[in-house]
């Protein structure tokens, strides 16, 4: 750690990972629900689980995010923060305010939570992903101001990497789509078109961003490759994800009520979204072959190959499976697209922020480069475990997807959506299974952090290798 | 990548590249919202859609739902489901009458909540629901199962 201010990424992490936790959780449960449908019923609905469950990875990747950017932004630029109090501030409003939503959620029916939240005023809620109450909506305008304003004013005072630039880009991106969760008209054409505002150009747009950014730092400091060639390959991928992102956006509009020709527009420049997933894992492995050091913090350098090459097999392959509208119009809206989801999310953003998180956490807590050789060998244990479950979570979904397309779709005897449900069960208990594979993974990953370096051979500062 | 290639290079078809597709996106939003209002028949948003919407919303349907595909996958898809419930002929019943009597307490089985709904916010719902079965959807889905 260069600065004194960097400091302030530490509990941005610490919340990030506890919400991780909590978000496997309810993971748990949901899917527990798919095989015993009244399981935890009614004190836990399977709608109230599920919006746990994808609002809390939304919210801890988001504190990830500012985590990041609180440590990498003081060192690219090299300044101080511009505000550590800030930083700390926003990290305690936006814990609380998340807190206090989630337990409304688990605690009064969301209907109630609608009312007293004052919804009527401007009705937000309801909505995929975006079922925050609207004055959480607003708590989370005001944070990610105040953390706009704390990164920008330090990047205007210090040095202009491109990993900064692009960095900032991505984050104003993220602040200035989310602004359309507040439309919500009472067309609901006219809704979910701009709800993929929010939605789509978040993950396949300006979040891609953020995650080249946050590699592209990992990569230059444990890879000592020079900067340039670095900074190229950052720039060309992400000119690819937007190039074929935004016009993507189009494989949402097939079925929604938008025009035919988006069945055209969306399926040419979506099939072409694997390509800077795939230059992102070229370039991952080339750099790190390429390196002028051997970086004693190996685990980092696992989750930073991991994410490329797992951002590319769901957010890529597992995307092109289902993005063409011949193929989306059985796929529409069936497991096919849950084991999308998994992969993606997990590869492209759960990834890179545990790799950050693995690159600085031993400087934040003083360690030197590394966590010691055991510590290490745990975090690589764990990054197997939730890595490889994760992979067959993907498999069986995929498997009742495509069990799920077959007998509820394409058959001339078409069965009902509850029946094909009962078909598909033991590959929903197999993906349970796996999720508790994956859990245990994850206190494996805990563990890892409470292991003492006690020898100092494996803490020792970079070592070059010319 | 090779030397001739060039930083610069790659960051003019980065800013370039992306403001032409958004350009281009933003375009094609514009031709969109002109085409709409002949494949979403907003004209018959009556008062009561619009609160069968907010019903729809306010209950959090879409966290077990889908509508048009969009949702969670859980519990089957609503866009068409006052056509395969019997359409005029009797689908707003059958959907109120559905929603009146969950949960069905069947062991095992996935658990719809009782939302407490009032006749008005029933009907409301029906209304909505009616509604988005008449959007064009492109002739999806596939068949009437959803």
């Amino acid at each position: 750690m260069q600065y004194s201010s960097q400091a302030v990424a530490k509990p941005y992490f610490i919340v990030a990972i506890a919400l991780f936790v909590g978000q496997i959780l309810f993971g748990l449960i949901i899917g527990m629900q798919y095989v015993i449908g009244d399981f935890l019923f009614p004190a836990i609905p399977f709608n109230v689980a599920r919006m746990v469950h994808t609002n809390l990875l939304i919210v801890w990747l988001l504190f990830g995010f500012m985590g990041a950017s609180y440590y990498l932004v003081p060192e690219e630029a090299e300044t101080e923060l511009h505000s550590p109090k800030l930083a700390w501030i926003l990290c305690i409003i936006f814990t609380v305010v998340g807190g206090v939503t989630i337990l409304g959620y688990l605690l009064v029916p969301y209907a109630t939570l609608a009312e007293i939240t004052g919804n009527h005023f401007l009705p937000t809620m309801g909505r995929e992903f975006l079922e925050q109450p609207t004055m959480t909506k607003i708590g989370i305008v005001i944070v990610a101001l105040g953390f706009l304003y704390n990164i920008g004013m330090t990047i205007l005072k210090g040095r202009k990497t491109v990993v900064n630039m692009v960095l900032l880009m991505g984050l104003v991106g993220l602040a200035v789509m989310f602004l359309f969760s507040f439309y919500n008209p009472s067309n609901l054409v006219l809704d979910k078109y701009y709800w993929w505002w929010v939605v789509h150009l978040w993950v396949e747009g300006v979040w891609e961003l953020i995650l080249g950014a946050i590699l592209a730092f990992i990569l230059i400091k444990v890879t000592g490759v020079d900067r340039e060639i670095i900074e190229k390959w950052l720039y060309i991928i992400i000119a690819m994800t937007l190039i074929t992102g935004v016009i993507g956006t189009g494989h949402h509009y097939y079925w929604i009520g938008a025009p035919e020709y988006w069945q055209i527009w969306g399926s040419v420049f979506s099939a072409l979204e694997p390509i800077p997933f795939f230059m992102m894992t070229v370039y991952a492995f080339n750099m790190v072959n390429q390196r002028r050091r051997e970086h004693p913090n190996k685990p980092a350098v696992l989750w930073a190959l991991g994410t490329a090459v797992m951002a590319f097999l769901g957010a890529g392959v597992w995307g092109f499976l289902h993005t063409l509208a011949p193929v989306n119009y059985y796929t529409h809206g069936t497991q096919i697209t849950a084991a999308h989801g998994h992969m993606a999310f997990y590869g492209a953003y759960v990834m890179i922020v545990l790799a950050i998180i693995s690159y600085a956490m031993p400087l934040l807590r003083g360690r030197a480069a590394a966590n010691s050789e055991k510590a290490q060998v745990w975090e690589m244990w764990s990054f197997w475990l939730m890595t490889i479950s994760i992979i067959f979570i993907t498999l069986f979904l995929t498997a009742a997807g495509i069990l799920q397309v077959w007998l509820q779709r394409v058959s001339d005897t078409p069965m009902s959506f509850m029946q094909t449900q009962d078909q598909v069960m033991i590959f929903y208990w197999l993906r349970e299974l796996a999720g508790g594979v994956f859990f245990i993974g994850l206190i494996v990953y805990l563990i890892s952090f409470f292991i003492e370096s006690g020898d100092s051979s494996a803490t020792t500062a970079t070592v070059d290798v010319k | 990548m090779s030397d001739k290639f060039t930083k610069a290079m790659a960051r003019n078809i980065f800013y370039g590249g992306s403001l032409f597709f958004i350009l281009l996106f933003i375009g094609l939003t514009v031709d969109t919202s002109s085409a709409l209002p002949k494949r979403d028949h907003r004209e018959n948003i009556t008062p009561q859609v619009a609160m069968g919407k907010d019903v729809w919303e306010k209950n959090d349907c879409i966290g077990c739902h889908t509508l048009l595909g969009e949702g969670a996958y859980y519990a089957p898809e609503l866009g068409n489901v006052y056509q395969r419930r019997g359409g005029d002929q009797g689908g707003g019943a059958f959907i109120k009458a559905w929603i009146k009597a969950q949960p069905s307490k069947a062991p095992g089985r996935r658990q719809m909540p009782q939302f407490n709904l009032t006749e008005e916010e029933l009907e409301a719902l029906v209304a909505f629901l009616k509604w988005t079965s008449e959007i064009n959807t492109a002739d999806w889905p596939p068949n009437i199962e959803g």
